[in-house]
């Protein structure tokens, strides 16, 4: 690892006289394929066994592609307001209409105060056939705020509703927020994780691979950090983030906490990967040849732990979302008007809802899936980057 | 031995000064301070403000000094005991938490047994079965406990054990024993509120816990000496319990650790929504309410607690497996 103190290394060579890697012994052309496969095709030939994985990456994949459409396929605007329709339950969805095919259809609501409790009561009324429309001009939208459009996936009928999940205390449609939320919930999670990423990385790193002062404060720090208990820590930070800032400031400022508390365990997964891989024969022979402290780590350690540290940071990203849905709960993450999962959970954090108003319990489902989802993936991703198993 | 502890206790000082820095700094990080929100509260009901006795508390409460005698202060006051007042309650701070740590720690207990009773058998049933139906069936389970917000899991357990068993909506005990004294009725009720909390809580640690002990059980499995074990014909129960099981425990030990601090500040979330009178709502609305000391000197006390719990489970680590080095920690 050390050079002695009076010795200064060899300039760098590598040479470059002709060499046949056959020469000693002739390989069949499929060991010829997995020997010469690069580690990026080795992972994805294991990963595309562990088959919860791959669905798991596949519906994440159908879900980030759907934050690119969302106004797409949503029915409702984020924020229409059916004034007519509050609390409103979902409306199932039906085919058959007295035993007659119509295609997929609801049946329109009869809205009733019921004046014991003053309980809004809605009632399905078999005489409105409202056929859902698909491929349709709905309501006018704004894509990504810039292009009008009224194109939409589906649409409810002329002067009928659609609320497959049921409506908020405003009339806005669950369903329709929850495809807008997911824009936020699942961007949230990965832009935390890259600002965890680059500060463990770096941080990491350099207590890693030049250990001394450096080592021993960081260190202390992460210590530090670990020790402190995570959610008080967060309202904490979050309490710092002024109120006159805008909603999309205030998005980021989230991120970079969530970012800010996570890093510590990456920081420590890389110190200890180069604490090990830098005693490597590989690490010697790059040091002998002459390579500096750029090109060995760039070139010969980094390759060695990218694939792993990908894997943990996925991981990562789970908690990241649970951490803003709570925190929004708490009224300290973020808030209306921006939209996301944990904003729209706010609305049912009391017994009446979940006792009155089940429905609004649905943005919990996305919730549980893409945090699934994420486990299996990572784990996935964990295995096929972990090159003995 | 004793160098090793007294070298670990050493090393705790300049961790303790970095984490009381960092703690104030961030209780003094948000705009204002409690006299301010406390002004603007007494205005917005409409009370005349006596600026001669808030000048007073000013200089009581020693807001008018910069904050870096303020940090002293706080630091020299808790060094002899004292962690100074809660503006809010307007009692010592130790008097504030005093009074909540008894449930507290009551709930954690309850929690951590409960989580001890599933992970175990769970744990070792999925690392002997690795791959059968029952092994993926809990590992699912597991992740479920995780994706679940707590908080939401309480909402809803909460209004079913309202539905199916009558139980009170929040809290520990029903409304006509709160200021009672213990009684075996008031027994009774505490317990009959108390699986809801201890549920919630415990299932994402269970997930957790289930998960590492497979994962150690297995590595452990795989040795040889277990092979050899099962050859020479000793009975399957011993073979696992004996050594393989004893082994992975490690990470147990090391957990102990981080167990102290949790026992202490009860889980936030889950305890605001069900009004539980632990410590856990009372360090969230300090923070809220910017009551600096209520919060700081908590919020120090768990850290001091973390950092003697891993001190406690380091000595025990090294007690317990003479493998683990002494002098060199994990360095090379």
């Amino acid at each position: 690892m050390t050079l002695p103190a009076n010795a200064t290394p060899l300039p760098h060579t590598v040479s470059d006289r002709p060499f046949d890697p056959d020469a000693i012994y002739q390989f069949t052309d499929a060991q010829k394929a997995l020997f010469e496969a690069s580690q990026l095709r080795l992972m994805w030939w294991k990963f595309k066994r562990h088959k919860p994985a791959l669905i798991s990456g596949i519906f994440l994949a159908v879900l980030y592609f759907s934050i690119l459409i969302s106004e797409i396929l949503a029915p409702y605007n984020l924020e229409t307001r059916n004034s007519k329709f509050i609390y409103a339950p979902p409306q199932s969805v039906h085919l058959f209409h007295n035993g007659e095919f119509v295609g997929p259809f609801v049946y329109g609501f009869d809205f009733k105060l019921n004046m014991d409790n003053l309980k809004r009561e809605y009632v399905p009324n078999p005489d409105k056939v409202q056929p859902i429309r698909f491929f349709c001009s709905g309501e006018k939208y704004k894509f990504w705020g810039l292009i009008e459009g009224s194109f939409r996936l589906m649409c409810p009928a002329k002067n009928g509703t659609l609320f497959l999940m049921g409506t908020d205390r405003l009339g806005r449609d669950v369903l329709s927020r929850i495809i807008y939320g997911a824009r936020i919930s699942l961007t949230i999670g990965l832009l935390g994780v890259g600002v965890s990423l680059v500060l463990g990385v770096v941080i990491g790193g350099l207590a890693g691979y030049y250990g001394g002062l450096f080592d021993t404060l960081s260190q202390r720090l992460i210590e530090v950090i670990q020790s402190l208990p995570s959610i008080p820590l967060w309202l904490a930070l979050a309490a710092i983030l002024p109120i006159t800032w805008s909603p999309i400031v205030v998005y980021f400022g989230i991120t970079v906490i969530l970012g800010l508390l996570d890093w510590t365990g990456l920081a420590r997964t890389v110190r200890s990967k180069l604490l090990s891989l830098r005693e490597e024969d590989y690490v010697s022979a790059a040091q002998v040849m002459g390579a500096n402290d750029r090109r060995i780590v760039f070139r010969h350690l980094v390759p060695g732990f990218a694939s792993h540290l990908i894997a943990t940071a996925t991981i990562a990203i789970p908690t990241m979302i649970l951490g803003e849905t709570t925190l929004s709960f708490l009224g300290l993450g973020l808030r209306p008007p921006i939209t996301s999962w944990g904003v729209l959970l706010t609305e049912a954090q009391n017994i009446n809802a979940v006792a009155l108003y089940p429905w609004l319990l649905w943005p919990v489902a996305p919730v549980i899936l893409v945090v699934l989802a994420y486990n299996f993936f990572g784990d996935g991703l964990r295995d096929a980057a972990d090159p003995y198993k | 031995m004793f160098y090793y502890i007294f070298r670990r206790v050493l090393m705790m000082i300049p961790t303790l000064i970095i984490t009381s820095a960092l703690i104030f700094a961030i209780i003094e990080a948000p705009p204002g301070d409690y006299l301010e929100s406390y002004i603007a509260e007494l205005k917005a009901q409409g009370e005349a403000v006596d600026n001669a006795r808030i000048e007073y508390l000013r200089e009581e409460y020693g807001f008018n000094k910069s904050p870096i005698e303020r940090y002293f202060t706080w630091v020299s006051g808790m060094l002899v005991g004292d962690f100074g007042y809660s503006f809010a309650y307007e009692l010592p701070v130790t008097a504030v938490v005093g009074d909540r740590l008894f449930l507290t720690v009551v709930v954690s207990i309850a929690t951590i047994i409960f989580t001890w009773l599933i992970a175990f058998p769970i744990g070792i049933y999925s690392a002997t079965r690795q791959y059968s139906w029952g092994d993926y069936g809990f590992t699912f389970l597991g992740l479920l406990g995780i994706a679940i917000p707590n908080f939401l899991l309480a909402l809803v357990l909460m209004y079913l054990a309202n539905v199916w068993f009558g139980t009170s909506i929040g809290g520990l005990v029903d409304p006509e024993f709160v200021g009672q004294p213990m009684s075996w009725p008031k027994f009774m009720s505490v317990l009959s509120h108390l699986w809801v909390p201890v549920i919630v809580i415990g299932t994402a640690g269970t997930a957790g816990m289930v998960r590492r002990i497979r994962a150690n059980l297995l590595d452990e499995l795989q040795k040889q000496y277990v092979t050899t074990a099962r050859a020479k014909g000793l009975h399957p129960f011993r073979a696992l319990v004996k050594y393989p099981l004893r082994m992975s425990l490690n990470f147990f030990i090391s957990d102990i650790g981080s167990l102290l601090p949790a026992v202490i500040s009860g889980a936030e979330v889950v305890a605001i929504v069900l009004s539980l009178e632990t410590t856990g709502p009372l360090l969230i609305a300090a923070l809220q309410k910017q009551d600096m000391y209520l919060a700081g000197s908590f919020l120090m006390f768990l850290s001091l607690l973390t950092v003697i719990g891993v001190l406690i489970s380091d000595i025990a680590l090294a007690w317990l497996d003479p493998r683990i080095r002494l002098s060199g920690g994990v360095r090379k």
